[in-house]
């Protein structure tokens, strides 16, 4: 499979990359670890007459800790969120999904703005995103605006990006001491694209769960929060009554489609098994607090 | 506009320079500008594993690297690596486990498992079913490939043959 022909440009600036967006309108894309576009021109899902490489541009690179937030830079690859020691300290909800981010070679190139911006429905980076209630930094080299996560994903491979943004960054708020997270997810092969997962965030104080964060990916055409279910699980202990009143819950606010593999009802019975095992895991064992 | 780029890049040691198409992907450049045909294409979108390369230090997909991504950067490929003797150790016991038949999907596997094993040499069968999880084989059902990388992570645990950077 060959891509049709394109130009290339290498760019150092976010407004550079910009300017060739508007310059070239929709014959141009960004390409950043490439590792969703170049096979989808393999497939000539699209024939852009201009590749923008983006990988060069220094104010969208590196992971740190400013002003009460983790910012994760949109070049930052997946293996580097995988490695990053600030990740395990402050998000561990990332470096648990991390590794079911495709597998190890394309975990070198890809990147975590990339994933964003793609939305694929069954990728793991949006739905951890909206659980830890992210923020989108999106500029086009002069203004530059912040979408919360929740808002950014509007349908199938539709987000709020408009023609000439850039995603730079991603900011994650520092979560309580009372935070805790968890991450499951099924997939036929390990590291492909997820039959169903689940990204979870929730206080447990005292033995209750307070504000928690149920979102699902691989069930609808965006991240999903199942708010039902998030509702029938506040306040409590989350003990097996209350977990199946919230499976329950399922039911009425998730909408699968059936793909090749997994039927609706399947995927939706899976979504079930996750929770029980994702919240398993979001509470601390016996005899702690 | 899609005029070639001059591209420069050093594989296996050795310095080459070319103007190239951009569409053109860095497994087809080995291939076919420099004739290295060690590297398998398979699927050319990702999914195999066979066209697995060595990219300044990082295995990547050749297929979804495009050439002039890879200016001015390290490439190895299984014949650079075979001739250092790099992953001898691998190569051997891929031969002693029959952890190959048809041999098409074996380059991939072996930069792939050398990744693992020079930063986790004590990686678990677990573990190295999860790391060569994106690299197809369709002939050893992958019982054998895991037998032959958790042999070698144990020889270089105690200093055997094969090497460790670092
Ligand atoms: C076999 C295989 C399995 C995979 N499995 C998974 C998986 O399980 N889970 C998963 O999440 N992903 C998976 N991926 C996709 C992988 O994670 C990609 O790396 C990621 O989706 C896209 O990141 P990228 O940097 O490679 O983007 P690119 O391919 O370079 O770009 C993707 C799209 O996003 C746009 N874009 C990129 N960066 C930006 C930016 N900063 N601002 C605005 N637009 C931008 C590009 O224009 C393009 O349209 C898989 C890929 C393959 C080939
Ligand atoms: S040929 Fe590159 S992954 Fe299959
Ligand atoms: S040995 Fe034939 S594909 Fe692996």
């Amino acid at each position: 499979m060959k891509a049709p022909p394109f130009a290339y440009r290498r760019v150092a600036s976010v407004a550079a990359a910009s300017a060739l967006l508007r310059e070239h309108g929709d014959g141009a894309r960004l390409i950043a670890g490439g590792q969703t576009l170049l096979a989808t021109l393999g497939m000539r899902l699209s024939e852009p007459s201009l590749l923008i490489d983006i990988r060069g541009i220094a104010e969208m690179q590196g992971i740190a800790v400013t002003g009460g937030h983790l910012r994760i830079g949109a070049l930052a690859r997946h293996v580097d969120v995988e490695r990053s020691a600030l990740v395990a300290q402050h998000l561990p909800l990332l470096s648990l999904a991390a590794p079911h981010v495709a597998h190890a070679a394309i975990r070198n190139r890809g990147t975590f703005g990339g994933s964003i911006a793609f939305a694929d429905p069954a990728a793991e980076w949006p739905a951890c995103a909206v659980a830890a209630d992210a923020a989108l930094v999106l500029s086009d080299g002069t203004t530059s605006r912040t979408v919360e996560a929740a808002d950014f994903f509007l349908g199938l491979y539709q987000t709020d990006l408009r023609p000439d943004e850039l995603i730079t960054a991603v900011r994650f708020p520092l979560p309580g001491r009372h935070r805790r997270f968890a991450f499951t997810e099924l997939a036929r092969r390990h590291g492909d694209y997820a039959t169903v997962g689940l990204a979870l965030a929730g206080d447990w104080v005292e033995g209750r769960l307070h504000d928690p964060r149920i979102v699902y990916f691989g069930v609808g055409g965006t991240p999903v929060r199942a708010v039902a279910a998030e509702a029938a699980l506040a306040g409590g202990r989350a003990e097996p009554e209350t977990l199946e009143r919230a499976v329950a819950e399922l039911g009425g606010e998730l909408s699968p489609s059936g793909d090749l593999y997994t039927s609706a009802a399947t995927k939706l019975h899976l979504a079930g098994v996750l929770l029980r095992r994702g919240i398993q895991s979001l509470i601390p064992g016996e005899g702690q607090t | 506009m899609t005029d070639k780029i001059l591209v420069n890049m050093t594989v296996n040691g050795m310095v080459c320079e070319r103007w190239i198409e951009p569409r053109l992907h860095l497994g087809d450049f080995l291939r076919e500008e420099l004739g290295l045909k060690g590297t398998h294409l398979g699927c050319e979108h990702g999914v195999c594993g066979a066209c697995t390369v060595v990219v300044d230090d990082e295995i990547v997909r050749s297929c979804l690297t495009l050439a002039v991504q890879a200016d001015g950067a390290m490439v190895e490929t299984i014949e650079g690596k075979s001739e250092s003797g790099a992953l001898r150790d691998l190569q051997d016991a891929f031969l002693e486990r029959n952890a190959l038949q048809c041999g098409f999907c074996t380059a991939g596997l072996l930069l792939t498992a050398d990744a693992l094993l020079q930063a986790e040499p004590e990686a678990d069968r677990a573990r190295i079913r999860d790391h060569i999880s994106g690299n197809y084989c369709r002939c050893t059902g992958y019982h054998a490939v895991v037998d032959a990388i958790e042999t070698v992570g144990r020889q270089r645990r105690s200093g055997g043959r094969g090497h460790r950077h670092e």
